[in-house]
């Protein structure tokens, strides 16, 4: 395999990171699908990764919630820090880890057989209990935040599946928000949508860096530029390079960026 | 020209064999209806339902005790057996990938493929010897060993079907392993474990081998456990054999009721699976 060369990321113990990869390999079997990446993740701001197909932007996402090691075969070594605790370290639990850090996945996968607002408590369920009330209190405002109060107010009871793709993915945003985790992340959250049930789903992620810090895995690189304060890309496992998006776009450093957002490859 | 005219005269052959064929495979089920019918339906008046055996001499009476004996040693059978089906298939299909795993997999399957009067036998040895006397008890007993690993595997393929991204979206969310299997996953795959249910639930109401050596039949009207206990295949089988002509006839009456137990659990089970598919 080539020899890629190591960036000169943004330190990991920066002080304003939420969340923070630190030396982070992510191995399936024998293979490294992420090699020893540093990358800090501002609170109230939108992070892209971009990159060609393989080149280990999903998994470093799924590393980030405790997501990767699900696959058998899979580990990862180096550290992950959320407000300066690895979430890697011994003892910690990964599901108290998830419950921290939500996430969106390329398809939307509501719960078929529960209603539409079952699917939005669903996380409330595994957390401390609240009453009846406050739950439908937390759903309606999950709701409005994902922007689809309104089309689903009158019709709370009834199955996801009706929905459209685009109000189905945005039913995972209320469902991922409503237990209020500190970090968001979106695997390449509209892959599946319409052009129109895109540009909703990248309007709601200006709303979300309000109150999370977001990550987002994207393919699309209009996307990126559109929704995003950071990019970092990703080329064979490594971060080749990471900076403030209008930078990455205009003013590449590495020329392997440079190739790759202009369009010689990927 | 010639080669459409004869694609069309294959097309047509190979329809026309398709349906023979499909009626050939219809035609055995059409003619038992029809004989049960012809024959049993006769038999089937307000007493057969209500009453039981009377003594030999006397004319009428009916199927209630073997009616009631079915019913409740099939209810046992689910009651022992469609939780430990329903666990065993969640195991298999979502922990199961293992040596563990493969071992009840394979067991299951035996049991699934051993004739079912070898499994009365093995009640017998289990329920009916230690205790002396044979028994209802014992009879679901039967049923319920050869429920378990129908259900089990259809609750298998059921819960695998389940796409992975759900189960994925449930861990994501902070739902430990276990919730995920039993509260999304297992939902998901509800309706289909129902109609396996179902379909076990009619397979074993049809068992008569193993109620020979457990629930042994009675002549009378009987709701006790403990006590030998009437059941449909069990009497129809006795009254089949019997040399008396109102016997027989109750037999192919007792017969009709029992395919018609049948059908109403495979309807059932195609309602079940039919609303799912609205849902979708």
């Amino acid at each position: 395999m080539a020899q890629v060369p190591r960036t000169a990321a943004v330190p990991a113990a920066h002080p304003e990171a939420r969340l923070a990869a630190d030396g982070l390999t992510a191995w399936y079997g024998a293979t490294a699908g992420v090699r020893d990446v540093t990358l800090a993740f501002a609170p109230n701001t939108v992070t892209a990764l971009i990159g060609p197909s393989g080149c280990g932007k999903s998994t470093m996402l799924r590393c980030l919630n405790r997501m990767h090691e699900l696959v058998p075969g899979a580990r990862v070594s180096g550290r992950v820090l959320l407000d300066g605790h690895d979430i890697y370290e011994r003892g910690v639990n990964p599901v108290q880890v998830r419950r921290r850090i939500g996430m969106v996945f390329q398809k939307p996968t509501p719960f078929p057989t529960l209603s539409i607002a079952d699917n939005v408590a669903a996380g409330l369920k595994v957390g401390p209990p609240i009453s009846g009330r406050e739950s439908d209190g937390i759903v309606e405002q999950a709701l409005r935040r994902a922007a689809l109060w309104d089309e689903v107010k009158d019709r709370l009871g009834d199955s996801p599946l009706a929905l459209s793709g685009g109000q189905q993915q945005r039913l995972c945003v209320a469902r991922t928000i409503a237990p209020e985790p500190e970090v968001i992340l979106l695997d390449e959250p509209t892959a599946s949508l319409d052009p129109l049930g895109s540009a909703r789903i990248e309007e709601l992620v200006h709303e979300l860096k309000r109150e999370f810090t977001v990550v987002i895995v994207t393919h699309n690189l209009q996307q990126a530029a559109r929704v995003s304060d950071v990019t970092a890309f990703f080329y064979l496992g490594a971060l080749i390079e990471v900076g403030p998006t209008a930078q990455i776009f205009t003013a590449p450093t590495q020329p392997q960026t440079e190739a790759y957002i202009t369009g010689r490859f990927g | 020209m010639a080669t459409r005219l004869t694609r069309r005269v294959v097309g047509a052959a190979m329809t026309g064999a398709t349906y023979s064929a499909a009626l050939l495979a219809i035609l055995p089920l059409a003619a038992i209806l029809v004989m049960l019918v012809m024959k049993g339906a006769g038999a089937l008046d307000w007493d057969f339902f209500t009453r039981s055996s009377v003594p030999l001499g006397e004319t009428g009476g009916g199927f209630a005790h073997a009616i009631v004996g079915t019913l409740m040693m099939v209810g046992l059978a689910c009651l022992i057996g469609i939780p430990i089906g329903i666990g065993i298939g969640i195991f298999l299909a979502e922990f199961g990938g293992g040596a563990l795993g493969t071992l009840v997999r394979f067991v299951a399957d035996v049991f699934n493929g051993t004739p079912s009067i070898v499994l009365g036998i093995f009640a017998w040895t289990w329920l009916v010897k230690p205790m002396g006397r044979f028994s209802a008890l014992a009879g679901g007993f039967a049923l319920a060993v050869i429920l378990v690993p129908i259900v089990a595997r259809t609750t298998e393929e059921m819960v695998r079907l389940v796409p992975n991204s759900l189960r994925e979206a449930a861990l994501a969310l902070g739902y430990p392993r276990w919730r995920t299997s039993l509260q999304i996953v297992t939902r998901t795959a509800g309706t289909g474990i129902v109609t396996g249910c179902l379909v076990a639930m009619s397979r074993v109401a049809g068992e008569t081998a193993p109620l020979l050596f457990t629930a042994l039949g009675n002549q009378f009207f009987s709701t006790r456990l403990l006590e030998p206990m009437a059941a449909l295949p069990l009497q129809v089988y006795t009254y089949a054999i019997g040399p008396y002509d109102e016997w027989n006839r109750q037999a192919w009456a007792g017969a009709l009721v029992l395919i018609l137990l049948v059908l109403v659990l495979g309807l059932g089970a195609r309602l079940v699976t039919r609303g799912r598919q609205r849902q979708a």
